[in-house]
């Protein structure tokens, strides 16, 4: 009853847009909106969720063929390419990509994959999608909020984008642009408007995961269906909740970080200045410290990496289950886990900054803390691997990432344990052994967690099957490529090569490495076109896929498939259902699978 | 020419790719829902244990044949204990990647749809629960507790006889200054800081410290003599990574730092370990640093007493370059090591 209070009470505001749609919505008839309130500026969030996964998608493209050619530059240094010339101009004269190009493609890789794609795109995609199908709800708490949180981000994004063709070029200082290099226009090219334009996007930014955040936990504390207590949402639902947490606490840290930075650029201010002699003349700041900055961005950064890897866990757990036929394991031990991950997420950001100068006592703790993580990890780890032991496991695209998901979990996660202990990380710190460790922790892992969820939701998300022999291809693919990338890189990072470096020929420490990256470089661009054939599967499938033809094609229990297969806006055509029970009821008493709608029977047997 | 080929030969493998996939949707369709799902269960199942036989293989042949390329060894006392902890820590996380992979792809492949097969009802157990969140706490503490005893170790002050040399980061070289012969370095201000004028650091000649004070483009180390590092930066963030040493310090404008090694072995000893006659210590920049950053090098030289002593005595003090007139200065011939970054920049 609440649910349809909110939705009609939010009609008589801003009624006259999409009067007929949320008229319509739950009486199950088709919409009648025009094209641009059901596609452009819709309040569905179903759609909503379509946006942000396609915008991610275009990011997601644009972000690893960057990497595709700054790898180029790793793998042949010494080998002209014409036709980067082409589509680089004077950034890529002769064939060669300059350093300030090689700058700018490796801080916007970092920066369109970390937020673009793997926050806005995954958290923003699954969530939208999931919270009010999942809990019971018509729609989230403020669908206008929603729909304002979509267009920031498309906004940062057009900033963003923006940058990359203006004169002096995009930012180029690393994903987190440390001052002073990203504060002096005259220390670095891409510090002059290139910058400006990466810090108004990515203020824009925040204030789109903010408002999206907001309507992720209002919607999910108020506005579950009747009988969806806490206790029986899908995991799926709890990861969204603590990953909207984190967003919102941090997230405004970031801002506070780049406001600074922003007056430190322009308004003559010294937060992060002190003691600079550039471009040939001593520069008047003096008392600010360069390290705060990183204080601040690493107190959303670290958090940064739990928001784009929780939803994946959440994703992976509820799609793990289901294609096992088993309940997941230890329910509210993964609902603890994944508490314990968002508390520690706050109180680890300085294991970023061993090697500051940090108080080696203050240090200490920061190691705990950080070490401390790996116990939910490894609970997490071992609940997924009970899961499917003695399950039926059908191997779905969605389950094969999942697979996928777990292995690459626990190889990145362990060599945090290595990164995390301050005497290692002395020795490792910003060598290719980081780059290794968090690629396959948060990059692979997230990708497949998102893909999972892609090929797990597309039924429901257009009514057709992505094709499962292109997903089989691209699932096997990926996997041993991400391997064959990212494995040998430890050990380059164990000889202490250093990450971010445009040419190694001259190093006697590191040239051996030469073969490696040749080679490294060759599985990039095999990888990145079998992300390309996904690419193509996923817009084909939308018009030409095979059709749906029952509401529940993977017999789940969760209340998103209880909608009709073309949901409306307000998802259910009638009442919204009453849920009696967890979301995992997979073969108990012998039955394949019970919904949660249906109420607990007279001789059932406790889980 | 050829790259329009290879587009052309890429496109047409993505057709046929995507033929074959088209054409499997149709042979699903006819073979019947249920034969297609078998067989492609069998496949995948099939192929999980592929990969975790071919990834246990792979990360073996990886290691064979990346091993000799990871140098000798930690060349500082320091680093020594580094490597010791990298190899426990190794053990560890090792014994439980192999363990947890094996059983993954392993349950996967054994546990894949069988007609017939009824999944086990297993939503919690405790027991199980408890071990495997004792059993890793247990684990992880020791190595918290290793690892800060080491941490406390090499981050205490240097020793009183620690040889003392000052590091500053600038785009994109290092600037290497010895205290002379009163080993006490002078004092600096950044705004003195003149490179025409021979003053790279901002020394402040008033300060009579300052006198004997002289600058190198080499780092020249005493080997068994603990050398503490003074490090700052002139511009941006920089960071002085010393890979063989297993040491690395942030070089921060405005806030000195420190790190204290001992080199354990000369120069010329490692090039005898190494079999390599060009072999020579590196200190790298391992913070992003702006367009040159890669070429932020300088080498390190570990050699005796008395070479060192040898070395010292030719060196001239900066007070006596800056303040020779008609001198050429030196600190312009500093800036040739970044020399590949400018020229390509240019």
């Amino acid at each position: 009853m609440s649910n349809e209070a909110t939705l009609h009470s939010h009609q008589e505001v801003h009624g006259s847009l999409e009067h007929d749609q949320h008229g319509n919505g739950h009486d199950g008839h088709e919409h009648h909106g025009t094209f641009i309130s059901k596609y452009v500026f819709s309040m569905d969030h179903k759609m909503i969720a379509k946006q942000f996964l396609i915008t991610g998608i275009v990011w997601a493209i644009i972000g690893a063929f960057f990497s595709v050619l700054f790898r180029l530059q790793l793998g042949f240094p010494d080998t002209s390419f014409p036709w980067l010339s082409s589509i680089l101009g004077h950034w890529a004269e002769n064939g060669h990509i300059k350093p300030e190009a090689y700058y700018a493609l490796v801080t916007m890789h970092g920066t369109i994959l970390v937020f673009f794609v793997l926050t806005a795109g995954l958290s923003g995609t699954f969530s939208n999608f999931l919270i009010p199908l999942q809990v019971g709800a018509r729609d989230m708490a403020s669908p206008f909020m929603n729909m304002l949180s979509y267009w920031f981000f498309f906004i940062a994004s057009l900033v963003m984008m923006a940058s990359l063709f203006v004169q002096t070029g995009p930012a180029s200082g690393g994903w987190t642009a440390y001052p002073p290099l990203s504060a002096l226009g005259d220390a670095s090219i891409g510090s002059k408007i290139g910058m400006d334009l990466w810090i108004t996007s990515m203020a824009l930014f925040v204030v789109s995961q903010l408002l999206g955040g907001l309507n992720y936990i209002s919607t999910i504390l108020n506005m579950r269906t009747k009988g969806m207590s806490m206790t029986k949402m899908p995991l799926t639902i709890w990861a969204f909740f603590f990953t909207a947490v984190l967003g919102v606490l941090s997230f405004p840290v970031l801002l506070s970080g780049f406001i600074l930075l922003l007056f430190d650029r322009h308004a003559g201010t010294s937060f992060y200045l002190s003691d600079i002699f550039v471009a040939g003349k001593a520069l008047s700041n003096e008392g600010g410290s360069a390290i705060l900055y990183q204080h601040l961005f690493w107190f959303l950064g670290h958090p940064e990496v739990y928001i784009i890897v929780l939803p994946a866990m959440g994703i992976v757990s509820e799609v793990l289950a289901i294609n096992s036929r088993k309940p997941i394991f230890g329910y509210l031990a993964m609902i603890g886990s994944l508490f314990a991950i968002c508390i520690l997420a706050f109180l680890v950001w300085a294991h970023h900054m061993f090697v500051t100068g940090l108080n080696p006592f203050l240090g200490a703790f920061f190691v705990l803390l950080t070490l401390l993580i790996a116990v939910p990890s490894a609970i997490k780890v071992f609940n997924w691997l009970t899961t499917i032991w003695r399950g039926n496991i059908n191997f779905t695209p969605g389950a094969l990432f999942s697979i996928g998901f777990v292995s690459t979990f626990i190889s990145g996660g362990l060599t945090g344990i290595w990164l995390g202990n301050s005497s290692i990380d002395i020795h490792l710190h910003d060598t290719y052994f980081v780059i290794a460790h968090f690629h396959i922790v948060m990059g692979v892992s997230a990708f497949f967690g998102m893909f999972a969820g892609i090929y797990h939701w597309f039924p429901k998300m257009y009514g057709r099957f992505l094709n499962n022999t292109l997903g089989y291809i691209h699932f096997w693919i990926t996997l041993c490529g991400a391997y064959l990338i990212f494995w040998p890189m430890h050990y380059e990072g164990l000889a202490g090569m250093p990450r971010r470096y445009y040419d190694y020929s001259t190093w006697e420490s590191f040239k051996q490495f030469a073969g490696l990256n040749h080679f490294i470089s060759i599985v990039v661009i095999m990888v990145f076109a079998t992300q390309l054939l996904f690419v193509f599967n996923f817009f084909y499938s939308i018009f030409k896929g095979r059709k749906l033809t029952i509401a529940n094609p993977w017999k789940a229990t969760t209340l998103e498939w209880t909608t009709p297969i073309h949901a409306g806006h307000g998802n259910w055509p009638g009442e919204v259902p009453e849920v009696h029970r967890w979301p995992y009821d997979y073969s108990k008493d012998g039955v394949d699978f019970i919904p949660q709608t249906v109420p607990i029977g007279p001789n059932e047997s406790e889980h | 020419m050829s790259g329009f080929l290879t587009v052309l030969v890429i496109v047409l493998i993505f057709v046929v790719i995507f033929q074959i996939a088209k054409a499997s949707e149709y042979v699903s369709i006819l073979k019947g829902e249920k034969k297609a799902r078998q067989q492609s269960n069998r496949i995948n199942g099939f192929l999980m244990i592929v990969f975790l036989v071919l990834g246990l293989f792979g990360a073996y042949y990886c290691n064979d044949v990346l091993k000799d390329k990871l140098g000798p060894g930690a060349a500082s006392v320091q680093g020594e204990g580094i490597d010791t902890l990298i190899a426990v820590t190794l053990a560890i996380t090792g014994f439980v990647c192999v363990v947890t992979q094996v059983l993954l792809f392993w349950f996967a492949f054994k546990f894949q749809e069988k007609e017939g097969r009824n999944a086990f009802y297993f939503p919690h157990n405790s027991k199980l629960e408890v071990i495997w969140t004792v059993i890793p706490a247990i684990a992880l503490t020791i190595l918290v507790a290793f690892g800060l005893k080491h941490w406390f170790a090499i981050t205490s002050d240097a020793p009183k006889d620690a040889m003392v040399v000052e590091v500053t980061g600038k785009q994109f070289n290092w600037l290497v200054r010895y205290p002379g012969k009163d080993g006490q370095l002078g004092s600096k201000k950044f705004k003195l800081i003149s490179d025409v004028n021979s003053n790279p650091v901002g020394q402040d000649w008033e300060d009579g410290l300052n006198k004997d004070d002289f600058m190198s483009n080499e780092i020249h180390l005493v080997v068994g003599k603990p050398v503490k590092f003074i490090i700052g930066s002139r511009d941006v963030i920089h960071d002085v990574g010393l890979p063989q040493f297993r040491m690395k310090m942030d070089a921060v404008p405005g806030i000195p730092t420190t790190l204290w090694i001992t080199p354990k072995y000369t120069t010329t000893d490692m090039r005898a370990k190494t079999e390599n006659p060009d072999f020579v210590f590196e200190l790298s920049c391992d913070q992003m640093c702006g367009a040159g950053h890669f070429s932020m090098r300088a080498v390190i030289v570990v050699e005796t007493q008395q070479e060192f002593d040898a070395w010292a005595a030719k060196q001239k003090s900066q007070y006596e370059l800056a303040n020779a007139s008609a001198t050429p200065a030196p600190a312009a011939g500093a800036d040739s090591t970044a020399s590949k970054a400018v020229a390509i920049a240019k």
